[in-house]
């Protein structure tokens, strides 16, 4: 993790490890600072942000990396999702352990990343889009119409009660007590998706300087240059499809076990439209860039929550519009600001920037 | 060990229309191992359709072409061309612009490395050797085409006379036996092009055959041992360069044209 820190940062050696060290004090320390300055409810939307972000990974190998545009990406957080708490609750009574299904889940998304990946991949640009979209809806229907005739999926409903996350007898669902300092089951939560999202991290970063990742970066500039020397376009799609199926997959997992409750509204379009945000604003294909996107997502609605309602009655004494549309209406206004001022995203891969400001390639 | 004068290449009454347009009729030559051999003709003759075909990038309406002893029926997908041992450059340049020169040739190594995910991710010792082998490979074949500036340098930000040596070498990388060259000296300058013809001898002599597409007679006449001529589509001459030059169907094409 060291070595990708100082690459990340691009600093030296020695500093490297000051930074190393500050940096894990204040991820350890920051759910208490939180709690302590604006309360437990902030820490479960930075848990939401670490989930996201590792979401937003996912789809940044798809999109930042190998070029191709998924709107329907948040299907396969809803596999892993669903799949965690099929198995999981009192759905089918079935209670599996949480390293046997979250893994599981995992493995499910990625062979669905496939299997929408197979057939779709020859597909370019607009129309890759609009397919997975359809993909993406298609998915969570299911979702909400597989009651009848067998009742899987519980429908619109969704699925409650579903196991916390458990390992042996120490559940992540309560609090509980180590060396003398209460954590919160927050608090818990917190510290679990933190080591799942710096494992997706160190994953991307290996990737990306790689011979895969450098397929990729050929494809996506090039993807006739790219096949005259010797890549199958295909297979390397298909594997950054199936690689950001199973990040989707492992939140989606962690969701359901955090969350306790699944149904398939959370996984509409305006989600995979979001975590599309987060990694375009963010900075397409810059691990930095993506991860300040997802929190930048998640902490800006929430802000603006409070925004809407207490400004509202501070200012006017009274509540003139509605907060809940006023929210979105400043949301939406926030990302139209920071594409103007900085088109490439506010942390743009330096490869992307270049892209964004060159012309389009010629034809054979 | 193969005899001098194996053939590489064969191909034969290749078709390509398009729409209306016949592009290529019955196109038939056939390149030996080791030879520099020209395809040379007016501005939409053919040739880079020819090329299109040979690397996968166009399917053939007919005919086949025999490489390195097996058969292709101008229908395979790019990449099996290009591990079969065709590599090629592109008329207009076709580099990986926004990536940096090492990168581009190093892509050039994909088909005959192995690394995946599992060693991306491990960097187990296996992919680490991989990884550091292509490395030095490719920072050796950029010495070879003449590239002297740094590694990390954007393609994009060479010379014009430069990016096509970084094609060269990018298409060498793939461990080629024939390298078909698209137009490799337009946009050069005199200096540039003398230096390209060395490239291009020092390349044959070990041991690659080449393919030259190219308008710049001189250098078409000095450097290839065989030359075949092609206009509208169809292959009106084909001989040593003497021949071709004083072949009155040749200078009819080209002053008719
Ligand atoms: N993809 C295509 N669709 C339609 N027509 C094409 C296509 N590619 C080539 N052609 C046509 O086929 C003919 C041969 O083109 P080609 O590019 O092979 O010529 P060329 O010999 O390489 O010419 P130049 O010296 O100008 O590069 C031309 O008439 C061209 O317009
Ligand atoms: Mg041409």
């Amino acid at each position: 993790m060291r070595n990708a820190l100082e690459r990340f940062l691009m600093i030296d050696k020695r500093n490297a490890w000051l930074a190393f060290a500050l940096l894990s004090i204040i991820l350890l320390a920051l759910p208490f600072a939180i709690d302590g300055l604006f309360g437990r409810g902030w820490v479960r939307v930075l848990d939401f942000a670490l989930l996201y972000i590792m979401l937003a990974l996912g789809l940044n190998i798809v999109v930042g990396y190998a070029g191709l545009l998924d709107l329907g990406y948040v299907a396969f957080f809803a596999v892993g999702a669903y799949c965690y708490a099929l198995l999981g609750s009192p759905q089918f009574g079935i209670h599996l352990p949480f390293w046997i299904v979250l893994p599981l889940g995992a493995l499910l998304a990625c062979f669905f990343g496939v299997l929408l990946g197979a057939p779709t991949l020859r597909l370019r640009g607009d129309y890759l889009a609009i397919v997975t979209l359809g993909f993406g809806e298609i998915i969570r229907i299911f979702l909400n119409n597989l009651n009848a005739p067998i009742n899987i999926t519980n429908g619109p409903q969704g699925i409650s009660i579903i196991d916390s996350i458990h390992v042996g007898g120490f559940s992540l669902g309560r609090a509980q007590e180590i060396f003398g300092i209460a954590f919160p089951a927050v608090h818990l939560h917190y510290y679990l998706f933190l080591i799942f999202t710096l494992l997706v991290i160190f994953v991307s970063l290996r990737l990306q300087d790689s011979r895969i990742g450098r397929a990729w970066a050929a494809i996506r500039e090039d993807e006739i240059a790219a096949s005259a020397m010797g890549i199958n376009t295909r297979n390397i799609k298909l594997l950054a499809f199936a690689m950001g199926a199973t990040f989707g997959g492992l939140a989606g997992g962690l969701f359901a076990g955090f969350q306790g409750f699944i149904s398939p509204e959370s996984f509409g379009l305006t989600e995979s439209i979001m975590i599309l945000c987060m990694v375009v604003l963010g900075g397409m294909g810059n691990i930095g860039g993506v991860v300040f996107g997802g929190i930048l997502l998640v902490v800006i609605p929430e802000l603006t929550r409070h925004l809407a309602g207490t400004a509202q009655q501070a200012l006017l004494g009274k509540t003139v519009i509605d907060p809940e549309s006023l929210r979105m209406l400043m949301f939406g206004l926030a990302l139209i600001l920071i594409m103007l001022w900085r088109p490439a995203g506010l942390w743009p891969s330096s490869q992307r920037r270049r892209e964004l400001t060159a012309s389009a390639p010629p034809s054979v | 060990m193969t005899s001098p004068a194996a053939t590489l290449l064969k191909i034969s009454g290749i078709e390509k229309r398009f729409g209306g347009l016949s592009a290529l009729s019955n196109v038939s030559l056939h390149i030996q191992a080791g030879e520099i051999y020209g395809l040379i003709g007016p501005n939409g003759a053919g040739k880079t359709t020819l090329f299109n075909i040979l690397t996968g990038l166009y399917q053939a309406d007919g005919g086949k072409f025999l490489f390195s002893d097996i058969e292709y029926a101008g229908r395979s997908k790019p990449h099996i061309l290009a591990k079969a041992g065709i590599a090629r450059t592109f008329q207009n340049i076709r580099l990986f612009a926004n990536m940096s020169i090492l990168e581009n040739v190093m892509v050039g190594c994909h088909h005959h490395t192995h690394t995946g995910i599992w060693g991306a991710v491990t960097r187990h010792k296996n992919a680490r050797n991989e990884e550091q082998q292509i490395t030095q490979r490719a920072a050796e074949l950029l010495a070879y085409v003449g590239i002297t500036r740094a590694h990390h340098m954007l393609a994009k930000n060479l010379s014009y006379g430069e990016q096509r040596r970084l094609e060269i070498a990018r298409a060498l990388a793939t461990n080629p036996k024939l390298l078909a060259l698209d137009e490799p000296a337009a946009g050069m300058n005199a200096t540039e092009t003398d230096s390209l013809k060395t490239l291009l001898q020092t390349i044959r002599s070990h041991g690659v055959t080449v393919l030259l597409i190219e308008h710049d007679v001189k250098l078409v006449m000095g450097l290839c041992d065989r030359i075949a001529v092609l206009d509208y589509g169809k292959k009106i001459a084909e001989g040593v360069p003497s021949e071709v030059r004083n072949n009155p169907a040749v200078i009819a094409a080209y002053l008719g044209g």
